[in-house]
């Protein structure tokens, strides 16, 4: 019969995932973007129409005179901001990935102890460790893989938008927009972030797992007040004056770790962002600075980093046991 | 014939009652093993054990292994189907056959695909546009297409009508039962499975009460209707229990010699209901 390896039931295990979340998964990230490119044509006709009746017309020649002008210094600057526009135009998928891969991580070991459709799973050759790191890998790979390929579908949909548009007034603007060796490289960019997005919230997604295989009723509330109680009770201490831990950084370093981590990018360097922004800077080279492959290195090597991916795992290894143990509480 | 199931000195507490209460028993390959008892008694618990889904004390061997420590690797040879709707609602049809076929090693695609096509069930719905029966079925069908060595069913039928149930036993016995396989089934809807049952477990406050083929329970049981001259004649034989119908008695018998108990009246083989009921005096008491 056909061969069942363990790499197989893996793959299989993180199908199923698919499965139940693709509302989640794909359709958001794909229904964000057609719905900000619906606003982005809608916002292109009525421009058209307010010129027309202002009585003024976007002539291709003069434009074609303009750009003549264009040097190649202008010409990398037109990039850059055309860079920086198309990497922030993906915010909103994701904040979207962000909301979506949370609550996928809180239900993903608890809804089906919650319906006990876990039974039915548990009844087929299914280790816990591969069940546990396929939700893992679904949430962190998965999930964000599919929102690059909305944000994707966003930015080919903004392209096609303005050069049809400006074909309509006679201009060709392939070589101003369509730089493939530009696109090319950012897309590598968004790919090579996934993995380093995923090492940086694993604490998160520890954490969630941890609390939904652990929550008879309410992941939410455990996972979400656990933390915040701590904290409110450390700053309160502090306050008090009896306690010496500096509370921001517990705030910072272990509520917003295991809360906070699977927010897309939310390893970069704050600090370096606030020197570049005093600089006035191209935001453009501040942008392409701040993902620069050198400075995704030195992140990763962080303290900061490094036992948050330690946490992470080891949390995910105690969800596992956890979901060994207890079959029986439902909720 | 080799044991399947081994269960010693079996225990399991919750809080202060105790679930299991050192519990031995074997079960044979090639049996039907009617697991039988009130709510609470253990039932479930017992299943569990032998499932690896819970923990206990004692030991437990299920096809020479321990469930506690090779659970995925006994899973290619158990099976269960524990309740009704277990199945995720948000699963079709298809995508549970092509997952199933995909992680199971023992699992014919094409066996499933036929017991499925005797059904109404298409393979685009979705578990949630199924009725009760229908995710019954298709949860049958998935286990009956693996080529198990062990099926356990706790209260499989729970919830479901008449016609689904006849049906449900009667695919069993006739499209998946055979000497190389165990089934072992727990259900309150003793009177519908008797007939296809080989063996009873009885089991009353997580203890075994009842361990007998259902051969061995026609030979030691006999009911007795005796009218009412006789009814003191047949208490000093200590009957098990008694029960009125129509100003006569009905005694039934562990272990009195038939001969003798002929004497006294008209002998019947007892239900295993009855003989449940027998047993179980008290239980809620």
């Amino acid at each position: 019969m056909n061969a069942i390896t363990p790499s197989s039931k893996f793959l299989w295990q993180v199908k199923r995932e698919f499965w139940e979340h693709r509302g989640g998964f794909l359709w958001t990230p794909v229904i964000i973007a057609l719905v900000m490119l619906a606003f982005i044509a809608m916002g292109l006709v009525t421009a058209e129409l307010t010129a027309q009746r202002a009585g003024f017309t976007l002539n291709g020649i003069h434009i074609d005179q303009l750009t003549s002008h264009i040097d190649a210094g202008d010409m990398a600057k037109f990039q850059g901001a055309l860079d920086v526009g198309l990497i922030t135009m993906g915010m909103p998928i994701r904040i979207a990935l962000f909301v979506v891969v949370f609550f996928y991580a809180l239900g993903a070991l608890y809804n089906d102890r919650a319906d006990r459709s876990v039974l039915f799973w548990k009844s087929l050759p299914l280790s816990d460790t591969q069940t546990v790191l396929s939700k893992v890998a679904a949430g962190l790979i998965l999930a964000p893989a599919l929102a690059v390929f909305g944000m994707i579908v966003l930015q080919l949909g903004f392209l096609i938008l303005f050069t049809l548009y400006a074909a309509l007034h006679g201009i060709n603007a392939l070589p101003y927009l369509w730089s493939p060796t530009h696109l090319i490289a950012m897309w590598i960019k968004f790919a090579v972030l996934i993995p380093v997005n995923a090492l940086w919230a694993l604490p998160t997604m520890g954490w969630l797992l941890l609390c939904s295989a652990w929550a008879r009723s309410k992941p939410f509330l455990w996972a979400v007040m656990l933390p915040v109680v701590t904290g409110v009770i450390i700053t309160w201490m502090q306050l008090m004056q009896s306690f010496s831990l500096h509370s921001g950084w517990f705030w910072q370093h272990v509520i917003g770790r295991v809360l906070l981590s699977l927010i897309p990018e939310s390893w970069i360097n704050l600090e370096s962002l606030k020197s570049l922004d005093h600089a006035g800077a191209d935001p453009s080279i501040a942008l392409s600075n701040l993902f620069s492959f050198g400075a995704i290195a030195d992140r990763m090597a962080s303290a900061n980093f490094v036992i948050g991916v330690a946490a992470g795992l080891a949390m995910i290894a105690a969800a596992i046991w956890l979901r060994r143990k207890r079959v029986e509480a439902y909720a | 014939m080799t044991a399947v199931v081994q269960a010693k000195g079996l225990s399991k507490r919750y809080g202060n009652t105790a679930a299991l209460d050192n519990v031995s028993f074997d079960i044979e390959a090639g049996r039907i093993v009617g697991l039988v008892g009130p709510n609470g008694a253990g039932k479930t618990t017992a299943l569990k054990a032998i499932l690896g889904l819970a923990e206990f004390d004692g030991s437990l061997s299920v096809l020479g292994l321990d469930p506690r420590t090779h659970r995925t690797q006994l899973m290619e040879q158990v099976c269960f189907i524990a309740d009704v709707a277990v199945l995720p609602r948000w699963l079709r049809v298809g995508d549970a056959v092509d997952f199933v076929g995909g992680v199971h090693p023992r699992f014919s695609r094409e066996k499933c695909e036929k017991l499925l096509a005797r059904t109404k069930i298409k393979p685009t719905q979705r578990v949630r546009e199924l009725s009760k029966g229908m995710i019954v079925q298709l949860h049958l069908a998935l286990v009956m297409a693996i080529d198990a060595k062990l099926l356990i069913l706790d209260e499989p039928t729970l919830g479901l009508d008449i016609l689904y149930r006849k049906e449900f036993y009667n695919n069993l016995l006739s499209d998946y039962f055979d000497e190389q396989k165990t089934i072992l089934v727990t259900t309150h809807q003793i009177e519908e499975i008797e007939h296809i049952l080989t063996d009873l477990l009885f089991i009353k406050e997580g203890k075994i009460v009842l361990d007998a083929t259902m051969d061995d329970v026609g030979e030691r049981f006999a009911e007795v209707m005796v009218n009412p001259d006789k009814a003191d004649a047949a208490r000093a034989l200590k009957p098990l229990y008694e029960r009125q119908i129509f100003g006569k008695s009905i005694f039934l018998f562990d272990g009195i010699d038939k001969s003798r108990l002929a004497e006294l009246g008209e002998l019947h083989k007892p239900s295993v209901a009855d003989l449940f009921v027998a047993t179980m005096k008290g239980t809620y008491a």
